[in-house]
């Protein structure tokens, strides 16, 4: 069981958003273990525990994941799904923006001396370009309160501007699509939220197949 | 308990209530708990009433040391306190650009409802970091006179855009240079939605949603505040 307050103990107590960072990381396992099961999390959980000393490579493969997540859902589903017009250019750019992210974090997770984790196997409820850009909807928001809620727990200032740099674009992302959909492009309004890994977990989650 | 900070006045006492939410660890804890399930709402009122108290708490000691302080009581703090007002003064640029816009009618509809919300939201940005500052033991600057071309649409639009892009490059500027986690957590909160700012804008002016690609570039202080120079009167 990896204990993550031997590795910074000065980080151990620190709370952020009310929750210390040993029990951010293990509630989010238990929770989404409880919710949907081990297997719907399973290689990621088992990953992240599996690693010693934790740390931001931790933290960087848990970005990676999503990253993997929206990528594929942009490059694989939107192909299926057939898209047009905008949605069909977004789905495009974005991709391509996702997959720089993929191969960002995994370089800097190598030069931390960390092992990127393996790309899932996804599975997306996405039938045509309405629940496609739905669902693009609820992964941008998703990454951008995932990075805002685990920013400040990385060590490094370097990873902290990579991951400012990062989550901006997937706020632009999240605006432009809930702009498409004519939805509000500031769903928080005036303060994007930080979601906990629970949180991130729970939409996240039951999309990674294995 | 006689002569403690309960009894100063908080706003020209500012180092007091750092001080009072120190000692009221318990209380704290339960607040932050209680705003963090909230939701967005609370989420700006966390950012008012949480930062400041766990890095500059370790050191203040002595109700005397609080209230004797009208300035942040260390140098982390300070430079804190310094970003957030340099922050605010883009804030209040850009809540006073918003509330000339809308002052000049030139949007109705949808992208009229959508300026108007920015513009509130600027003006809750503003709030917030003033609220921060204050609580830091910092003061907040005055609020800048500001001056902005408005000749139509399509240019308020544009210069709208090229703002927003600004602050959002701003923002991710001084995010290694915050000491404080939560006001950290605060400007990334705020970061964030300076660039759904920028990327709206692009689509009305039909430039792209992310100008930089795949990773948006800081700007630093003084690049900044060189641009914004012009809006100053």
């Amino acid at each position: 069981m990896i204990d993550n307050t031997l590795a910074h103990p000065e980080l151990a107590a620190f709370e952020v958003h009310g929750m210390t960072r040993a029990s951010f990381m293990l509630r989010g396992a238990l929770a989404a273990g409880a919710v949907y099961g081990t297997a719907a999390v399973g290689p990621f959980v088992s990953q992240a525990l599996a690693q010693t000393g934790g740390g931001d490579a931790e933290i960087l493969n848990f970005a990676l994941t999503l990253e993997y997540l929206e990528s594929t859902f942009y490059e694989v589903k939107g192909k299926q799904v057939g898209l047009s017009g905008q949605a069909k250019t977004y789905a495009e750019e974005f991709g391509m923006e996702e997959s720089q992210h993929v191969a960002a974090l995994m370089g800097a997770i190598k030069e931390l001396g960390g092992k990127p984790v393996k790309k899932p196997t996804f599975v997306f409820p996405a039938t045509n370009e309405k629940s496609f850009l739905a669902l693009a909807s609820v992964l941008e928001n998703t990454g951008v309160g995932a990075y805002n809620g685990a920013a400040p727990s990385l060590k490094s200032k370097q990873l902290l501007g990579v991951a400012g740099s990062i989550v901006q674009v997937e706020a632009r992302h999240a605006a432009a699509i809930d702009l498409l959909i004519e939805k509000s492009p500031t769903p928080n309004g005036g303060f994007d939220l930080p979601l906990t890994k629970a949180q991130v977990l729970a939409k996240a989650g039951p999309l990674i197949k294995s | 308990m006689s002569q403690d900070t309960e009894q100063q006045d908080p706003v020209t006492q500012p180092a007091g209530i750092v001080e009072r939410l120190v000692r009221d660890d318990m209380d704290r804890k339960r607040f932050l708990k209680a705003v963090g399930a909230g939701g967005a709402a609370s989420f700006g009122a966390f950012v008012l009433a949480a930062c400041g108290s766990s890095k500059s708490s370790s050191t203040a000691s002595t109700a005397a040391t609080a209230t004797t302080a009208t300035t942040a009581t260390n140098s982390s703090d300070s430079g804190d306190v310094a970003i957030l007002n340099y922050a605010l003064t883009l804030e209040y640029l850009e809540s006073q650009f918003y509330e000339n816009v809308i002052a000049a009618g030139l949007f109705n509809g949808k992208v009229g409802a959508l300026l108007e919300s920015f513009g509130s939201q600027e003006k809750e940005h503003a709030l917030a970091l003033k609220g921060t500052v204050s609580k830091l033991g910092g003061t907040p600057v005055s609020k800048p006179v500001a001056k902005f071309p408005i000749e139509n649409a399509n240019q308020v639009a544009q210069l709208a855009y090229t703002v927003e892009n600004l602050g959002a490059s701003a923002y991710l500027g001084q995010a290694g240079n915050i000491q404080n986690p939560e006001v950290l957590a605060a400007a990334l909160s705020i970061h964030t939605v300076e660039a759904r700012h920028a990327s709206t804008l692009g689509t009305l002016v039909k430039k792209s949603v992310t100008p930089n690609g795949a990773f948006a570039i800081p700007a630093d202080m003084s690049t900044v505040l060189a641009a914004v120079k012009p809006f100053l009167a």
